[in-house]
């Protein structure tokens, strides 16, 4: 089976200075995959490189892809929450359904389907009919993510989505990433919360400088010794049976 | 330069775009001009410098020989003057105070409306001014004659002018035609021209009604193109568009008008000759009768 | 949405009707009629093809334009104060239309006016993206739009004072303001088929504008091609703006007030804002047209200053709400 996202040597220059720096990986089908790195590490290039968002050298797998053909790919959460206009919620999540949508078509059962469901795993039933551009920086991240959701894409790409969530909505909106693991479907998530991370990801990336400096399981990843050259911090990291706990203590 | 002046002479500028005329060329010399020379008398004026169009023509007709020094710069545009050929002996000027009072007149004669503040400043460097008002009737013209002759000492060449001039006029209006076809003079911005004015007292002494007196518009006004196509008027007089392009000359050549125009005899006259209560208006009322006369009757 | 559109095509429709029966020559609304459909002879036949009926299809055709080009550009910048004159687009056209009257090569063949000012507008909007980048943000844009309407209001300021023709400085105003006083059928032939092809041109941005919603990166994520649409957005607005502007100079404000009364009617949609705002900014400029002919009939009111003295508050108005959310 084809990888759904493959990245050769992807290299992004701003002037001279590599941002994005020869990244190889390939992502498979049902990973969870966290992608972290302290700020201006190239997480964010990385994603949109690799989208073809932005110019870049290298290879990526979706960048030789038309817009319509790229966007049944892979679907792509950008860090800006940009609501520009007073419409709905529901009307937001099924902006993600235009790819699937011939010109002009309204939304089909299937669609709305769709849009049911991601309205449901982002826990904004109560909201379909409230204008999104008036709730909560919290809530509408959430409406965003149910848009990604909602593209039903094999591969979703979300720049720090649950950065200003309340705790139960960071575990839910992970869980929902989890869950599409289970459809076969796999998830770039870059985040700041290690622990988070630690516990819900399949597989770590890790970026410094723009390099990819790891690619592995959390437990492999989050070692001290990497925290420390990476992030300059110190870390406790223990298995429990209530699952990985990763907490940062300190500087180094 | 010549915009310059066309605005603070604007009253007679302003004239001219509302007198509605396709232009011919200027074909004739004037006829009127040969009246008997004399030698200026010792306090006649003899560095004279006229700054309106209006004003360049009846000094040049009435001044002796080097008496008239400068006219202004319009007095060399056929739309604006009658007498262009005439104009080239003069040297031309652009109504500026300064440029005037470098020409050392001892007499300046400017309009009503000429740039007042060049004419304050002449006046207060210690150069005599006279002003003639612009003619707004045929009677006007005669009184016109008369001042510039006065101002100029030539009290008795403008008599005999005056004097034929009132023959002339009374030999028009002898010939005045049993049917009087109605009709408009229409402008820029759709400005018609009333009765009381001189170009509308030429229209009547052409042997034309003015729709404008129909209208209750003595001096003049704005027509809408609907109006004006509703009192259909035989024959609408438009004018010759200046070149370069505008809007408000896009007005008489609606395809309204156009239409209008379709329906009758074409009228052309000469600008030059409209625009000021000279002599000139004379030919101007001749060349309209005789459009008037190939009308169906 | 469709009891909407239904509103929007009725009230278009009893202002058309009106717009034909208005005039200074007084007859009655059957009259008029019965003089559009049938020649029967008389002046009022003359007054009602070439005089009345060009002007309320023009009204119709220029207030759909600039509706529609109001709408798109708001979609595009997500930004409610976007109208075609902010891209620098009336502006550059009235100084395409201007220079080429002033020139003589409106005169060289049939559609060398309005699409003298196409390239015009053209030009404007492609200098307006040079400077603001390819994916210039919304502020860019819109500063680079100033700097470009200034520079085409200079221009087309410079090329009326050097007209020879004594009239055409005073027509500084017309340009800026725009009227539709005194056109005829010529007009609408000449505009309207550049205006349909941007109306298509427009019409087809719905479902960008939709996606853009979410910004560019998002949209571009949901297969929207973004090139595409920036190539439509151009090229429709320079059809819709400059076939407008030529014949009846820079009308403002009208894709300005119109999208934004529309929009809490279509739920925020760009795509539906686009063809509501079409059928909207017809109305509003019979309207407008209307009243310039029934406040100051004697006068030649601009249709612009309506429009001004109507747009110009609500503009205030939203930078005031606009800096409220910034602040």
């Amino acid at each position: 089976m084809n990888p759904l996202l493959s990245l050769d040597n992807l290299t992004v220059k701003r002037g001279d200075c590599p941002v994005v720096d020869r990244v190889s990986l390939t992502i498979g089908p049902g990973e969870c995959i966290g992608l972290i790195g302290p700020n201006g590490a190239g997480k964010t290039t990385l994603m949109r490189a690799a989208l073809g968002l932005m110019p870049s050298t290298g290879e990526s797998s979706l960048t030789s892809l038309s817009p319509a053909k790229r966007a049944h790919a892979a679907a792509w959460l950008p860090q800006a929450r940009e609501i520009a206009w007073p419409v709905t919620v529901e009307a937001v999540v099924a902006l993600g359904r235009t790819p699937h949508l011939p010109r002009g078509a309204k939304l089909s059962a299937t669609d709305q389907a769709a849009v049911d469901e991601a309205l449901s795993q982002m826990g904004l039933e109560g909201f379909r009919t409230r204008l999104a551009n008036q709730l909560s920086g919290g809530e509408q991240a959430r409406v965003l993510i149910a848009r990604a959701l909602a593209q039903q894409t094999p591969l979703l790409m979300v720049d720090e989505p649950i950065a200003g969530l309340d705790p139960a909505h960071q575990i839910s909106t992970m869980q929902a990433f989890q869950a599409l693991t289970e459809q076969g479907k796999s998830t770039l998530v870059s985040l700041h919360d290690l622990g988070l991370a630690a516990r819900h990801c399949t597989r770590i990336l890790l970026m410094s400088k723009g390099r990819l400096v790891a690619d592995a399981p959390p437990q492999e990843v989050l070692t001290p010794k990497l925290m420390q050259e990476v992030f300059g911090i110190f870390v406790h990291y223990e298995q429990t049976p209530t699952g990985p706990i990763f907490q940062p203590l300190g500087l180094t | 330069m010549r915009r310059l002046t066309a605005r603070s002479t604007s009253a007679f500028v302003r004239l001219s775009k509302l007198i509605n005329v396709a232009v011919l060329a200027f074909a004739g010399t004037a006829a009127f001009a040969e009246a008997p020379k004399r030698v200026v008398s010792e306090d006649a004026p003899d560095r004279v410098v006229s700054m309106n169009v209006c004003t360049d023509q009846l000094a040049m007709l009435l001044a002796d020989e080097g008496q008239l020094v400068s006219v202004s710069s319009l007095a060399y545009d056929r739309r604006t003057s009658a007498m262009v050929e005439e104009a080239q002996n003069y040297i031309p000027n652009t109504g500026r105070a300064e440029e005037v009072f470098l020409l050392e007149p001892d007499l300046v004669i400017a309009g009503t409306y000429t740039a007042r503040a060049a004419v304050t400043m002449l006046e207060r460097l210690g150069i005599k001014v006279v002003t003639i008002a612009s003619a707004s009737s045929l009677k006007d013209v005669r009184a016109g004659i008369l001042e510039v002759g006065a101002a100029l000492n030539q009290t008795e060449r403008a008599e005999v002018l005056a004097a034929e001039f009132d023959a002339g006029l009374a030999a028009l209006q002898a010939d005045t035609a049993a049917r009087k076809p109605r009709a408009a003079l229409y402008g820029a911005n759709g400005y018609t021209v009333g009765s009381q004015t001189l170009s509308g007292e030429m229209l009547v002494a052409a042997g034309f009604i003015n729709i404008a007196s129909e209208m209750g518009l003595t001096h003049g006004g704005t027509l809408p193109l609907e109006l004006l196509a509703l009192s259909a008027p035989e024959v609408v007089i438009t004018s010759q568009p200046y070149p370069g392009a505008s809007r408000s000359e896009a007005v008489p050549r609606h395809p309204v008008v156009a239409r209008m125009q379709a329906q009758a005899v074409s009228t052309k006259i000469d600008d030059g000759d409209w625009l000021c209560g000279t002599p000139f208006v004379l030919r101007a009322i001749k060349t309209l009768a005789q459009q008037r006369e190939t009308l169906k009757p | 949405m469709t009891r909407l559109m239904l509103l929007l095509s009725a009230l278009t429709a009893v202002l058309f009707v009106a717009s034909l029966a208005i005039g200074p020559a007084e007859a009655s609304l059957a009259e008029t009629l019965s003089a559009l459909f049938q020649d029967d002879g008389t002046p009022l036949t003359l007054i009602m093809r070439e005089i009345r009926l060009p002007r309320a299809l023009l009204a119709v055709a220029i207030g759909a334009s600039l509706g529609l080009a109001g709408a798109a550009m708001q979609g595009y910048l997500r930004n409610p104060l976007a109208e075609p004159g902010l891209i620098g687009v009336s502006s550059s056209a009235a100084f395409g239309a201007v220079l080429s009257l002033q020139t003589g090569f409106a005169a060289t063949f049939a559609l060398a006016l309005p699409f003298s000012a196409l390239s015009a507008a053209l030009i404007g909007v492609l200098l307006v993206l040079a400077l603001a980048g390819p994916r210039g943000a919304s502020m860019t844009l819109i500063l680079a739009g100033i700097a470009i309407s200034a520079m085409a209001g200079a221009l087309t300021s410079l090329a009326l004072n050097l007209s020879p023709n004594p009239y055409a400085a005073h027509e500084i105003v017309f340009w800026m303001m725009g009227s539709l006083a005194d056109r005829s059928m010529q007009h609408v032939t000449l505009a309207v088929p550049i205006m349909a092809l941007g109306w298509l041109m427009l019409a087809s941005l719905g479902r960008g504008l939709d996606a853009l919603t979410l910004g560019e990166d998002a949209a571009a994520s949901m297969g929207i091609n973004l090139k595409r649409l920036r190539l439509m957005l151009v090229l429709g607005t320079s059809c819709v703006v400059g076939a407008a502007t030529a014949v009846a100079g820079a009308i403002g404000f009208v894709g300005l007030v119109v999208p934004h009364m529309l929009r809490p009617f279509v739920g925020g949609r760009p795509s539906r804002l686009l063809w509501a705002s079409a059928i909207g900014g017809a109305a509003m400029v019979l309207a407008a047209d209307i009243a310039v002919r029934l406040v100051l009939p004697e006068r030649d009111l601009k249709l612009g200053v309506v429009m001004a003295l109507i747009g110009a508050p609500l503009f205030l108005h939203l930078i005031y709400k606009t800096r409220k959310e910034l602040a």
